[in-house]
């Protein structure tokens, strides 16, 4: 053997151990990025885009409502501390997750609201799923909207990063799927009647049709477990807010469309 | 029931204007059950009116056949200003209303 293509062959073979000893698969985006509205039908587009018609506008006229409105000891409301929420929130929902600096944990938006709640308006979080929290978070993240998200992988995100990763490469359930064979593989293909769409978080949170109403982000991750059989966690839980911020890396510039409206 | 209504606030005598109402509710079939098997009572707006001045122009009686969140839209004749008044009520007596004021010139 020639010692270039010795070279050569010793390169390709350190490479394949690197990468074997990381991890067998990549941190990686679809090319080209596409939001899954881009999936639906022209009847879901066009109801997304009429403002009036949009009916994930009832959740927001709902946390609009609160975001002006006292709670708790102090009688505080979101308003007294961060003002006009078009000023206020801007671009706020583009760096969550995020790493709370005061616990050290990995937070997203609907986590920073109760924290703003119990710790500052002294009043009782809102369940995770309620018509309150989803109607705030999708108030907040609509101050937001046409921006695409930066968040930090760096630091003490990191671990969470690759716990994400993980999970989004492992299989699961009866079905023995994981989210990348169809959201990464296998977008743009039908599953039924529907495509497969990328699987992006931009949209969140979403009035989806089949729900009849308004759903978090944990809220779909647990339909697709369902969907392939396996073990539902609760909304909020670690494993789903690492998900969270892998899901935030992997949709790169796509920019949030809150509230999106899905099949 | 949080509700959001859509009315011009400005408009010509004789212009026909689209008027559209979106009501947050369940609109509960009947034809659901619990994971526990019992069923759920159907609960769904039956009746919504539109007034105009005082007099009816727009009535939508509904059933289990109309999704949640019912959104409507509709057109009326603009006569004269004053105020356009919804009212509505579902299957275990909650009711709703909304209104809006609209000058024609």
């Amino acid at each position: 053997m020639s010692s270039p293509r010795l070279a050569a062959w010793l390169l390709a073979l350190l490479f394949t151990c690197i990468c074997s000893s990381t991890s067998a698969q990549p941190a990686a985006r679809p090319v080209p990025l596409k939001s899954g509205i881009e999936f639906t039908g022209a009847e879901v587009r066009a109801l997304q885009g009429d403002e009036f018609a949009n009916p994930g506008m009832l959740w927001i006229s709902r946390g609009s409502a609160l975001w002006d409105q006292p709670a708790g000891k102090e009688g505080r409301a979101c308003a007294g501390c961060h003002g006009e929420a078009a000023a206020g929130m801007k671009a706020v929902a583009t760096r969550y997750p995020q790493i709370d600096r005061a616990s050290g944990a990995l937070i997203n938006l609907e986590g920073r609201i109760q924290q703003c709640r119990e710790q500052r308006q002294h009043a009782p979080p809102f369940k995770y799923e309620s018509e309150e929290l989803l109607g705030l978070t999708a108030y907040v993240r609509q101050q937001s909207n046409g921006m695409p998200l930066s968040i930090s992988i760096a630091g003490a995100a990191q671990p969470h990063f690759e716990r994400g990763r993980e999970f989004y490469y492992q299989r699961f359930g009866q079905m023995n799927l994981s989210c990348a064979q169809c959201h990464q593989d296998n977008w743009g293909k039908k599953l039924g009647p529907e495509a497969i769409s990328q699987g992006h978080g931009n949209p969140y949170p979403i009035y989806r049709l089949e729900w009849q109403t308004m759903g978090s982000l944990h809220r779909r991750f647990r339909s697709c477990l369902s969907g392939v059989r396996a073990e539902m966690l609760p909304q909020g839980s670690p494993a789903y807010l690492d998900l969270e911020l892998y899901l935030a890396w992997r949709s790169g510039n796509l920019p949030i469309e809150a509230p999106g409206v899905r099949r | 029931m949080a509700a959001r209504i859509s009315v011009p606030q400005n408009a010509r005598r004789g212009d026909q204007i689209e008027i559209r109402i979106a009501i947050q509710h369940p609109m509960e079939t009947g034809y659901r059950v619990e994971d526990n098997g019992t069923a759920i009572t159907k609960n769904v707006i039956n009746k919504l009116l539109c007034r105009y001045n005082g007099a009816e122009v727009f009535r939508a009686e509904m059933g289990s056949g109309i999704s949640a969140n019912p959104y409507l839209s509709f057109f009326i004749v603009a006569a004269a200003s004053g105020e356009l008044r919804f009212d509505w009520v579902d299957d275990t007596g909650v009711a709703g209303s909304e209104r809006s004021a609209i000058i024609v010139a």
